[in-house]
Formats: C-alpha cells, structure tokens, sequence
C-alpha cells in the first residue's frame, strides 16, 4: 500500500539542514507499522513530506500510495487517493464551523474521486453516529474547528475526521501527546474501530504506552533520517526499558 | 492638468440641469453654491489630503454607464421597498404609500421638520466645525440631486420592517436621503443597486433612539460616492455595515458625530475585490460627549491588482470623557499585486479615554491551508472557507441575524464566482 523507498529531504529554505536521509519502509494493507525514535529523528517531517506541506524539499528516493507517487500531488489529491494525517498540533480554525469544514471536505474527496455528494441528511446522520462512539458533543461541533478544544478534544476531533473521511492509509503523529490515559483510551479505540484489511496505519509515537493500545504488526526506529532497526512489537518494550541509545550506537 | 477645462464639461451639465430639470427649483441657491465649490475644487487628486490613494481617474460628467446587471441581495426581506430609476423615484414599484402610512415621508424638497437636519454640509464652514474637509461629491451631489427621501419615524415607533432602498438604472444619478429617528424610535434601512453615482445622507438619531443601516454594493461595477452623517443621540445606536465588491471607483464616507452620553456608533464595511477594484472605506468619528463608544471594524479580501483603501479617524473632543473608541482594519492579500492602504488617525483632547486601532495585512494563514488541503479541500476551497471567516468578523457587526445571513451568502457567491475563474 505505502511505499517508501529511500526518501531524502531537506528545509527549502536551508538547504543544508538534511533531514531525511534514507527513509525506506512498506506498510502492507491490513497491518499498523510504528515509528518510533528520539527527538529529532526526523519522524514528524516524514509525515509532513507523506501529507505534502510546503517548506520541504524531497531530494531523492519515491514515496507511493497503490503504486501512485505521492510526491507529485497536491495535498488535496493526496486525500483524494487515500492518504490521512492525524496532526500532532491540531490547527486551530477561528470562524470555520467544525461542520461546514467536514462536509466541504468531505464532498470534495468525493468530487476529486467521481462520486456524488453526500445529502446533508445522510451527512448529519453520518457525523452524529460517529462522534457519538468518540464522545464528542453536539456543542463541539458547532464550534469553530479545533477552537478552544482541549488537547483531548482536538485529537478525537482528528479520529472524527479519520472515521468520516474513511481513507486507505493514516498517519498518526504523536497522537498520544497531551492525551491522559482515558482520552488515550478513547482514541485508541476510535482507531482501532477503523482497523481493517483493506486499511493501513503508520503510528509515530515516542512512547510505547500507546501501543499498548493500538498494537502494532511491526515497529521501526528511526533515527537522523534513516531506520535503523525495524522489528515486532517486542522492539517497542525494549525501547521502552533500555532507550535508543544502543540502538543508535550500533546503527 | 488645466482645472478648468477638466471642469467644463461638469459645468455644462449642471448649467443643462438648472435649466431643464423640474427638481433644479428645490434649493436653486444652495445648489449653485455647492456647484461653485466643486468647481473652485476640482475632481479630486492625490494632492489632496484624503485622496491621496484614491486617485479619480477618467471620471467623467457624461454618465451614461450602465450598471453590471445583479441579482439584488436583498430581493428577498420583507421591507418598504422605494426603488429610484435613474434618479427618480418609481411610484408604481415601490411601497410608498404603505412607508406613508406608518412615517412620515417627503421629497427632499423639504418639510418641515427638516430644518434641524438638513444642512449639515452648509456648516461646513462653521469656525470649530468638526472635520473640514473638502467633500467634493457631496457637493457635486448637493448640486444635482434629483430625487431622494426625507424620512421622520415619530418618538418611540420601532418602524416594523426595514425600508429598503434600491437603485436602478443609468449609473449618474444623485440622490438625496434626509432621516431623522426621533427619541425612542428605532429603523433599519437597506440600500442595494448602482444607479447612483452619489448618495449623500444626513441622519440625525435623537436620544435613545437606534438606526441600523446595512448596505450593498455588489453590483457597483462603475462607480459610486457616497456620504453619510449621522449624529448620534445620548443612549442612541448608530450602526451600518457595507458589503462592497468589485468596483471600478467606490468611496464611501462616513461620518459620524456622538453627540450625547452613553451612545454607540459603529461602522463595518467588508471589502472584496478582484481585478480593477478600487473601494476607498472613509470614516470620521468625531467623540463629542461622555461614555461613548465607537468602532469601526474594515475587512478586505484583494486578489488580482484589486485595492483597497481605509481612512479612520477617531476625534475626541476635550469634554468626551470616558470614550471608548476602537478601529481595526485588516486586509487578506490573495495576490501579490493586490494592494490595501490603511490610514488610522487618532486625535485626543481628552485625557480620560480608552482608544485603540490595529492594522494587519497578510496572505491567508498557511498552517490552516495545508491543515483544511489535507483533509481534500482544494485550494480555492480552504481559501473560501478562511476569507467568510475573516469577513465575517465585520458581517458580526450587523445587528439583525437574517441580514447577517443574507451577506454570507454574497460573499459566499462572490468566492465562488472566484474559484470558478
């Protein structure tokens, strides 16, 4: 499903700041791939490369979604063919209404894709069911986007948006940040609902208490642009009782 | 540039107007008068102080243009409708007689009543008179008016619907608008169409009384002066919003006087522009009691060479203690070649008064682009979706929830227009 063949990037702006240097990795459809690294590593702007944000430049390697190469689409068309980022900072919106953003999103991946647009009954059918399973209230959204949302609040509202738009491969990026243990509970769950074989996940996280929760098939480590160690769910606990740093040195 | 050739031609329209026009006999002398100081003026030029970057450019006295054809966006409020054709009132098509019934209305030829309205811009010569300032089109259009309306709502009638007024026709007109609310009394007035070159009004809002005035120009695809003064009564409301997009030349001038305690005035306009737009937001609040307060809330959103101009002026006078005067003007810049020009002035006497402005101009906020891009929304969609937002803010400022909607809709209409381009 998600290929990843030996990405290099860099800032656009400082040329001189590599930070990807290598990535290469495969996430088959059906499986949750981790990846988890220090501070640093590279991991996050390896989701902001996937999703498409400005200020990166790829310099080498390919990145691509059923054989489509992501790196020549615009963001929107990423979402179109398939491809979700969870934020780790969730952007807040001021003035856009929480519904009103959904359905426009929503209809435009439907447009991009050939389809009709969702009926406003049948859309606010659909977002009451799902926000109802992450405990999300009425009142939230009919709040401006992520606005005035506690963190919890705000990565919930990124799993509404997973479980509305449906898409082929999310990324998660540090979705545990600023989660206590029962809104990681919820999340958790939310993604773990959407886990079938015909979708895949890739879970960045700098802790192994999330995947207590959503258990991955395979865990990688990065570290300065590269995977350096890529193994089953075991590689997490030890990376959780002894830390990166042999992991790092033997690399 | 010879003044007086450039004048020739407006002079020989007025001459043609006193001789010819049946309205030419309301107020023959003050109108020769304000002819002599538009002609002694000139068409404004960047020289002049409050037209330094509203350049009027191949505006001629031949004013036969007619307006873009728009679908009104008021069509559907159940108002007083009074529709003016070509400067001239349309009997047939308007609600007069019903208006007529429940207030009490003239031609601007005058009642009454009017006395203690009417003139404000004869006072503009007045040692200590607020803001003297050369006001060219509201002479021009004090020369030249052809019909208008002077309108009394009695002490304490909350007028039962708004009163519209639409303007239609050939792009040359100049009408007149007399409004006095008196103490108790409330009235919004809606105003929509091109067919006016000027408006100028005057409206006096006594005490505790409130005027709400929500106006559109979407369909101005020429040009248009306006001027509004308004004095405002102790405990009264003044408020008005505009809704401009797409003018060749648009200059609207507000000024606005509180004269009594503890009342509040306020002007928002929202600006949206593409190529070849020019809309100048001009506005003088001058703080002439205690416990007022004013604000004036201009949001443009400019793509392509489109411009826009704000000039705010807030005035507080030694007496108006407690003011509480505020101004923010922000523009969206959706092109590199699009302009906003923003000019805050604030000249205090008093020494016990809250006064702010702020002044932003910048693109649309990247971090949400990319955020609302990545969930599938293209381009022009997230960017739809910020610049209703952003407009919004001055769209707020309208009182009644139902005009609040119906300028969405436009400006919505208006993006769409855009992303279909």
């Amino acid at each position: 499903m998600l290929k990843i063949d030996n990405l290099h990037c860099q800032l656009e702006d400082e040329p001189d700041t590599k930070i990807l240097n290598g990535v290469s990795l495969e996430v088959p459809a059906g499986e949750v791939h981790a990846i988890m690294g220090p501070n640093g590593s590279g991991k996050s702007t390896l989701s902001y490369v996937l999703s498409g944000k400005d200020g990166y430049e790829v310099t080498g390697g390919s990145a691509t979604l059923d054989g489509d190469d992501l790196l020549d689409m615009d963001p929107e068309e990423r979402a179109a063919a398939g491809l979700f980022l969870a934020f780790q900072y969730p952007v807040e919106i001021p003035g856009v209404g929480n519904m009103i953003f959904l359905r426009t999103a929503m209809n435009a991946q439907r447009k991009a894709r050939g389809e009709d647009e969702i009926s406003a009954p049948d859309f606010l059918k659909l977002v009451r069911e799902k926000a109802k399973t992450l405990n999300i209230s009425p009142e939230m959204m009919k709040r401006p986007v992520n606005v005035g949302f506690s963190g919890g609040e705000k990565k919930r509202n990124e799993i509404l948006q997973m479980a509305l738009l449906q898409p082929k491969m999310c990324i998660l990026d540090e979705t545990d940040s600023g989660l206590d243990v029962d809104a990681m509970k919820l999340v958790s769950q939310g993604v773990n609902a959407l886990r079938d074989e015909g979708r895949g996940f890739l879970v960045i996280t700098h802790y192994q208490r999330l995947l207590d929760h959503i258990k991955p098939d395979v865990v990688h480590i990065m570290s300065a642009g590269r995977i350096i160690e890529t193994g089953g769910p075991d590689l997490a606990l030890k990376v959780e009782n002894e830390g990166y740093a042999d992991l790092i040195s033997a690399a | 540039m010879d003044a007086v050739n450039t004048m020739a031609p407006w002079r020989e329209a007025f001459d043609a107007f006193a001789a010819n026009d049946e309205a030419a006999a309301m107020g023959a002398k003050s109108r020769e008068q304000a002819f002599a100081r538009f002609e002694a003026h000139g068409l404004p030029t960047r020289r002049h102080e409050y037209w330094k970057y509203t350049p009027v450019r191949g505006l001629t006295a031949d004013t036969g243009v007619v307006s873009r054809a728009a679908a009104d966006p008021f069509a559907g409020v159940d108002a007083y409708r009074l529709i003016f054709v070509d400067g001239r009132i349309d009997m047939s098509r308007s609600d007069h007689a019903a208006l007529a019934a429940v207030a009490d209305i003239a031609g601007p030829e005058g009642a009454p009543w009017m006395e203690g309205v009417y003139g404000t811009l004869q006072n503009r010569d007045i040692p200590g008179a607020m803001f003297q300032v050369e006001r060219p089109f509201a002479d021009l259009n004090m020369a030249m008016f052809t019909d208008g309306l002077a309108i009394r709502i009695p002490a304490d009638l909350a007028l039962d619907k708004p009163i519209h007024l639409r303007y239609e026709g050939a792009v040359g007109s100049h009408l007149r608008l007399v409004m006095l609310v008196e103490a108790g009394a409330s009235m919004t007035v809606l105003e929509s169409g091109a067919g006016a070159l000027t408006t100028a009004a005057e409206i006096v809002v006594e005490d505790g009384a409130s005027l709400d005035h929500v106006r559109a120009q979407n369909e101005v695809g020429e040009r248009q002066f306006t001027a509004l003064y308004a004095k405002v009564g102790a405990e009264a409301a003044f408020k008005s919003f505009t809704l401009c997009a797409d003018s060749a030349l648009v200059r609207n001038e507000t000024v606005l006087t509180m004269a009594g305690d503890n009342g509040s005035g306020h002007v928002a306009a929202g600006v949206m522009g593409l190529d070849g737009t020019l809309i100048d937001n001009t506005v003088y609040v001058s703080h002439e009691a205690e416990h007022c307060e004013s604000r004036q809330v201009i949001k443009s959103v400019l793509d392509g060479n489109a411009k826009s101009v704000f000039q705010g002026k807030i005035f507080v006078k030694k007496d108006a203690q407690k003011t509480d005067g505020y101004q923010i003007s922000q523009a969206v810049l959706l092109s590199e070649n699009a302009e906003f020009n923003s000019k805050p002035e604030l000249e205090i006497y008093a020494d016990d008064v809250i006064c702010s402005h702020g002044c932003t101009t910048g693109s649309l906020d990247e971090d949400a682009m990319f955020y609302l891009r990545s969930r599938g929304c293209t381009e022009r969609e997230a960017e739809a979706l910020l610049v209703a937002a952003f407009i919004d803010e001055a769209i707020m400022e309208i009182s009644d929830e139902g005009l609040q909607e119906i300028m969405r809709a436009t400006t919505d209409e208006w993006m769409q227009a855009r992303a279909g381009k």
